[in-house]
């Protein structure tokens, strides 16, 4: 007997259709794996079952849960049904708790609105019962706290302590740990499997990242364009699905772009010694303010053309050094020399010296401006030189940017929300060629690309690395995709470097316990047998 | 929330030294001889030497400043010129009328636009919806004054339900004065309430849309009690912002409806000090009128604290 049946769903939102007949089931206590890119449909799944679905949604099928069809279901019903049988947890944890409510207050929130008889005292004592179970316990973490006073992944923990403070049948994790870095997220994926397995509930797990579910997963199911693809018992489907999509999927998550060592033994960017201290809020009305050091004595060089990772969770201070690395803020002490000079002189950025530089973010969306064209947008580096180029060399070296990273000279006209978020990232990557830079920082930028994307922006930047004798910094907190594209790797934590070396050296023999920590947390596809790998080509 | 507190209230103090120094300025030094100003263009040597020894301009600046402020702390705003009699006498007897009618239009904002807001966002896109923001449109664009002028023609001349305008004073008992505060107080909470109802509806379009009201729909919420325990508290911030400014405008912007009505308010104290070339007494109206807007501000900044913890815990 099945606890959750979809059947032959279908979605469309104000007529654009985004389910296809999706069937899927999940027996209690089973942990099935929703794994897709984003357009997948796979979060949908989701929303509909919970019947929260947008505006202008219009449903068909039937989705079963106990034999009850939620899409015949009345919506009093429903709320008495959301949070009680079915809990949820959602990817962005940051944004998902009311910042004026304490955490307490939300997750007794739960009990009450089910058991109307339940003390304000009794839901409050089992709301600190939850946290506890979900590892927030009550002396480290009194129900009293606010949201803003809690880490990403202690607000996830609220989160899943909410969604199961019934003790619901079934609990739906959307991208519950895409948001989390490595350790945090290996914590929660932890928490999440002993729930399930304490409480005996039905876990449906969404996520892109197939290492994320391929270690938990009873069963999986690969959503393509609004349609389940495959599906399937994990350990089987993992090693010996032959259907092209779900083959090329793992293909590009364990991408490999063919590189060519090109580092010579001259440093381009020396960084020596470097700090970098923030003032921090004063505690009392006449008190010094605080000062906090996000960057301690950070010394390391990087050669011309060489490719060096920087690893690190959040919060560890690398976004800082990338700041100072660019020059956009004066470090405390220390100094940063691009080509031996210094990358901030004279209280201003060293114009010099900038435009040898460039970045690369991970939002491409965020970091354009939407009402500029391309052209524009590509040609902003410009300002850094000193006589900017103009007319038909202008436009030539535009043309030029573009066709290097296999985009067309049309696309100059459009404007950027016409692009999809790889091509966006091509953009990107052609806005920092344009003045022919020595160092490009890329700073998460491949982080938001689904996978196959992830895999083809890999391969261009390894292309052009060859082609122009370019520099990398990348930046990241995903390690297969350092693993992937660096030379050399520096592990910081709390603002220092902790470990720096040879990347294949550092990941397979790390001597530093953060080093050691973070690559155990990293979670890892199983190997595939090599004549199923031979397969693909799709 | 104590630090929050003291941190703001150092910055009300700061806001009125810097207020009382560019108020003195303006008035007092730059246009020239204040004497000679109020006295108009045909008015003796002689007498404008007796005023000014009587206004005390032949003291220094600072001087003069400091008894000004000096004065202003102790309760002593001068002489009015024009009335002669004391400029704090004046003033109070008008705030007992501005004060009332700012509070009285101000509830009343906020009786009218909380609903409407609350509702239309409820019910985005309905019917209800769209009559909200039609209301509200016209509310804004009509001139107070002229929709004023229909009341009185309404209530006061064809009903006989309100008189035409006056204000018989709180003596005469509290009803009284309140019903003849009332068409003014509408007629000033009109174009408010319909931009606060606005402010409130967009403001809770944008909370509704949040990842934590659809936690709370996940939790079992329905729809509306997720809108009255979640996202209206957060909505608040916003509107909190509005309301004092609202607040402050109603207190010193009321000139046209008070003169509309008849009323002895502050708005037509300025405006006639300033026809009469009262200087001490424009300075005193305009000095607490600033008061007025840095306490609201003030309490404003108190109701964000109360409203989001995030502040309370001074970060």
């Amino acid at each position: 007997m099945s606890l959750l049946d979809i059947q032959k769903l279908s979605l469309s939102i104000h007529g654009t259709p985004i389910l296809d007949n999706v069937s899927l089931s999940l027996r209690p206590g089973e942990i099935l794996g929703v794994i897709g890119e984003s357009g997948s449909g796979k979060s949908m799944t989701a929303f509909a079952t919970m019947q929260l679905l947008p505006d202008g949604a219009n449903a068909s099928g039937k989705i079963l849960l106990q034999g009850q069809d939620l899409l015949t279901t009345s919506e009093p019903e429903l709320c008495a049904i959301r949070g009680k049988d079915i809990g949820m947890v959602f990817q962005e944890p940051m944004t998902a708790l009311n910042p004026l409510q304490s955490i307490g207050k939300q997750v007794a929130e739960t009990l009450r609105i089910h058991d109307r008889s339940l003390s304000r005292g009794e839901a409050m004592r089992r709301a600190a019962n939850t946290l506890e179970r979900c590892g927030l316990p009550g002396d480290q973490f009194p129900l009293s706290r606010y949201p803003f006073e809690l880490s990403g992944g202690q607000r996830q923990r609220v989160v899943i302590a909410m969604a199961i403070a019934l003790q619901p049948k079934l609990l739906i994790a959307d991208e519950p740990t895409t948001a989390l870095d490595v350790t945090t997220q290996a914590q929660i994926l932890v928490l999440l499997k002993r729930l399930v397995s304490e409480d005996g509930m039905a876990l449906m797990m969404i996520t892109h990242d197939l290492a994320v579910v391929s270690g938990m997963a009873d069963r999986i199911c690969i959503m393509r364009a609004g349609k389940v693809i495959e599906e399937g018992a994990a350990g089987t489907l993992i090693t010996e699905s032959k259907h092209p999509y779900t083959r090329a999927l793992f293909e590009a998550s364990s991408h490999q772009p063919d590189r060519i060592q090109g580092a010579h033994n001259v440093p381009l960017l020396q960084v020596r010694n470097v700090v970098r201290d923030y003032a921090l809020p004063r505690k009392g009305l006449f008190a010094k303010p605080g000062r906090h050091r996000a960057v301690n004595d950070v010394s390391f060089e990087l050669h011309h053309g060489e490719s060096l990772g920087l690893v690190g969770e959040s919060g560890c201070g690398k976004s800082t050094l990338t700041r100072a690395i660019l020059g956009l803020e004066e470090v405390q002490g220390g100094e940063i020399l691009l080509d031996g000079e210094p990358v901030f002189a004279a209280n201003q950025p060293n114009h010099k010296v900038r435009r040898k530089m460039q970045v690369v973010f991970q939002d491409p969306y965020g970091s354009f401006n939407p009402r500029h064209k391309v052209a524009r947008l590509i040609a902003e580096p410009f300002h850094l030189l000193e006589t900017q180029p103009r007319g038909a060399e202008r436009e030539a070296l535009i043309d030029e940017a573009l066709e290097s990273v296999g985009l067309t000279p049309v696309d100059k006209h459009k404007y950027i929300h016409e692009f999809s978020g790889g091509q966006r990232q091509r953009i990107a990557i052609a806005r920092a060629l344009i003045i022919k830079p020595k160092l490009i920082i890329l700073d998460e930028a491949v982080s938001a690309l689904d996978v196959s994307i992830r895999a083809q922006i890999l391969d261009l930047l390894a292309d052009l690395s060859a082609r122009f004798g370019l520099t990398y910094l990348f930046i990241s907190h995903d390690l297969s995709v350092v693993r992937a594209i660096t030379d050399r790797v520096l592990v910081m934590q709390d603002g220092e470097i902790v470990e720096q070396g040879e990347t294949g050296a550092v990941f397979d023999a790390p001597a530093h316990a953060f080093t050691r920590t973070l690559i155990a947390a990293a979670p890892r596809l199983p190997d595939i047998p090599a004549h199923i790998g031979d397969t693909h080509g799709a | 929330m104590l630090i929050y507190a003291l941190k703001r209230l150092r910055s009300l103090v700061l806001s009125l030294l810097v207020a009382s120094v560019v108020i003195f300025a303006v008035i007092e030094v730059v246009p020239g001889d204040p004497a000679a100003f109020m006295l108009g263009i045909n008015a003796q040597e002689d007498t404008i030497a007796a005023l000014r020894e009587e206004l005390g301009l032949n003291l220094s600046v600072y001087q003069r400043y400091f008894n000004w402020v000096g004065g202003l702390l102790s309760g002593d705003f001068g002489i009015s010129y024009t009335y002669r009699s004391p400029v704090a006498e004046i003033v109070t007897e008008r705030l007992w009328v501005s004060l009332p009618l700012a509070a009285y239009a101000l509830s009343l904002t906020v009786l009218l636009a909380f609903p409407a807001g609350i509702l239309a966002a409820s019910r985005r896109g309905s019917v209800t919806d769209l009559s909200v923001m039609g209301f509200t449109q016209l509310g804004v664009a009509i001139p107070n004054f002229w929709f004023a002028m229909l009341m009185v023609l309404a209530f006061a001349i064809n009903l006989r339900w309100f008189s035409a305008g006056g204000f018989p004073g709180w003596d005469e008992g509290f009803w009284i004065s309140m019903k003849s505060l009332t068409l003014p107080a509408i007629a000033l909470a009109l174009p408010q309430a319909s931009i606060l109802a606005r402010v409130m509806r967009s403001s809770l379009l944008d909370t509704l849309g949040e990842d934590y009201v659809r936690t709370c729909r996940a939790k079992g919420l329905s729809k509306a009690q997720a809108l009255w325990r979640h996202a209206l508290r957060n909505a608040l911030i916003p509107v909190l912002t509005i309301i004092g400014l609202q607040f402050s405008f109603l207190l010193a912007g009321a000139i046209i409806i008070e003169n509309v009505f008849f009323l002895p308010g502050l708005g037509r104290l300025v405006f006639q000090s300033i026809s009469q070339r009262d200087l001490i007494v424009v300075e005193s109206v305009v000095m607490l009128l600033v008061f007025a807007v840095i306490l609201v501000n003030f309490a404003v900044d108190i109701a964000y604290a109360l409203v989001d913890p995030r502040l309370r815990r001074g970060r």
